[in-house]
């Protein structure tokens, strides 16, 4: 199967041809798949070179001119380098921009901790008016970009993985979707962590929620499913665990909820290897996320 | 009165000559040091002689851009700003007050004609180089963009990026002013010239207080290059 990555220069290519007004930029990482597309749009497809900061400021100048920004690069490099480009040259300044990263948590997992960004979507809690995009398979990849880049001038991050589920479900860039109906609690899978949570899940009498935008997150669907649940939320995320359950607890503020926030830990494992490898090591595979998942639901009751 | 009756008789109103009473509005001194008005003829040569921008022209795409991204002490810049009529003279007494549009720093969506917020160094001429790459993807090429700099803002390495992409992508619609008050703590004769120019930029050095000089340099062809204008002033230690 290809990647959410793969996807993403043809997706662009089209919306390049469709909209005068979008423009790439690119850091070097990604840019052969662009090779096409930039010889008919040598002005809307620009190559800044290894220039993080360059490519967020630059980003946030042409959308000051009017256009529609999408700039891409492993996430460490787009949010984490020029952290306070995004915060400033965006946000303060009052312009948009589509971030599209690659790498995520640990797609890389050869490559070591300084191809790792874990703490991305965190980070991008800290600012104001940022919509996140996680999708967890590269159909849901293509209609996620192209909701992003339709998204007037706001400030939307998407957030590609090589993990992925078997199959895309059909995501619409805002609502939950409620996979299974149970009635002992609540567990929100987010992107490429669906399956793993599914098959977690099995036999558990839980609702599964499948979050593929998480920011902002869809409130009422939460509330919704609590009704019939109860309200212990189990929070399933790929990147930094603990990252939603201040959106969860807000979204049940005037309720008595419990919350559980599962996903990758803050210590440095210091360990190459294979994507499975970190998976395990962070606990979210299958086998984990059951006994985490049961334990946490069982002392509900 | 239409708009561009009114920016005219601002203009007839306010000349060089009125930029420090405008200044002693914000600050309630008639005197301002060499660091306060470092910026002060550098941007009265540009918005009097060089800019193509009026109040008027602040929403036309075809306007020129200028872009202040060295943000501290924008008392110059509010003035130059007051006197072309871009900001209302009246609401220079309040500079800094919490429910003044006019901050230390400037934030573009508070200050009318302010392209841009500033006041973290380093991001006006990153942006800039954006702007350039917009209007050049629109086919916009009448307009130019203008982002005035400090000799000291230089430390931040993100201008770094910026002067050298900008080089040998061309961009030749792009001018950088660098206001040079020797107030860097590391920096050496000549360096910031030398710099712009191993990028690929066309650059001039001129005596920072001298209208004609500068109008000179600020319209100095430079075709298929980015230009720097290095306008040296007192120094900020003197």
């Amino acid at each position: 199967m290809d990647t959410m990555r793969d996807r993403f220069a043809p997706v662009m290519s089209r919306l390049l041809d469709e909209d005068p007004r979008v423009a790439v930029v690119l850091a070097e990482i990604g840019l052969d798949a662009f090779a096409e597309v930039r010889r008919r749009h040598p002005d809307r497809v620009v190559n800044v070179g290894i220039r993080e900061q360059l490519l967020v400021g630059a980003g946030a100048g042409l959308a000051l001119t009017g256009l529609r920004p999408v700039l891409h690069t492993f996430a460490s490099f787009l949010v984490e380098r020029p952290f306070e480009q995004v915060k400033l040259d965006l946000g303060h300044q009052g312009l948009g921009a589509v971030l599209v990263s690659a790498a995520a948590s640990f797609d890389w997992p050869a490559g070591g901790y300084t191809h790792m960004a874990p703490g991305d979507v965190a980070l991008l809690d800290t600012l104001d008016g940022w919509t996140v995009h996680v999708p967890g398979h590269p159909d849901e990849a293509e209609t996620l970009l192209r909701h992003a880049v339709a998204a007037g001038d706001d400030k939307v991050y998407v957030r590609l993985s090589v993990q992925s589920n078997a199959v895309g479900r059909p995501v619409d860039g805002e609502r939950l979707l409620t996979l299974r109906e149970g009635r002992s609690g609540v567990v929100v899978a987010v992107g490429p962590l669906l399956d793993t949570v599914l098959d977690a899940t099995t036999g558990l009498d839980v609702t599964v929620l499948y979050a593929t935008t998480v920011r902002p997150l869809d409130a009422a669907a939460l509330r919704r499913a609590t009704e019939t649940a109860a309200a212990d939320v189990v929070l399933a995320e790929p990147y930094l665990a603990g990252t939603s359950t201040a959106a969860v607890s807000d979204a049940l503020s005037d309720l008595p909820h419990r919350v559980l926030g599962l996903g990758v830990g803050r210590r440095e494992l210091r360990r190459y290897g294979r994507v499975e490898e970190h998976v395990a090591a962070h606990g979210l595979d299958a086998r984990s996320l059951r006994e985490r998942i049961g334990g946490f639901l069982t002392a509900a009751h | 009165m239409t708009i561009s009756e009114e920016d005219a008789r601002r203009a007839r109103t306010y000349g060089h000559a009125d930029l420090t009473g405008l200044m002693a509005l914000m600050t309630g001194d008639e005197k301002h040091g060499p660091a306060a008005t470092s910026t002060l003829d550098v941007l009265w040569v540009l918005y009097d002689r060089v800019l193509r921008v009026s109040p008027g022209r602040m929403r036309d795409p075809g306007r020129d851009r200028f872009l202040l991204s060295k943000g501290h002490g924008p008392m110059a810049y509010y003035a130059v700003l007051a006197a072309k009529g871009f900001v209302p003279v009246d609401w220079l007494p309040g500079f800094g007050s919490y429910g003044s549009p006019l901050g230390h720093h400037p934030d573009r969506t508070l200050v009318p004609g302010a392209e841009i917020g500033s006041g973290s160094l380093g991001h006006g001429l990153p942006i800039a180089v954006g702007a350039a790459l917009g209007l050049r993807a629109q086919g916009l090429d009448d307009p130019r963009v203008w982002v005035l700099i400090g000799d000291a803002e230089l430390d931040e390495g993100s201008n770094h990026e910026a002067i050298a992409f900008a080089g040998p992508a061309g961009l030749d619609r792009l001018h950088t002013v660098v206001i040079d008050n020797s107030s860097a703590s590391h920096a050496r004769p000549g360096g910031i010239a030398a710099r712009f120019e191993a990028a690929g930029w066309s650059a001039v050095t001129v005596d920072g207080r001298d209208h004609e000089a500068l109008y000179a340099a600020f319209t100095a062809p430079h075709p298929g290059r980015p230009h720097v204008v290095v306008a040296q002033v007192e120094p900020k230690s003197a």
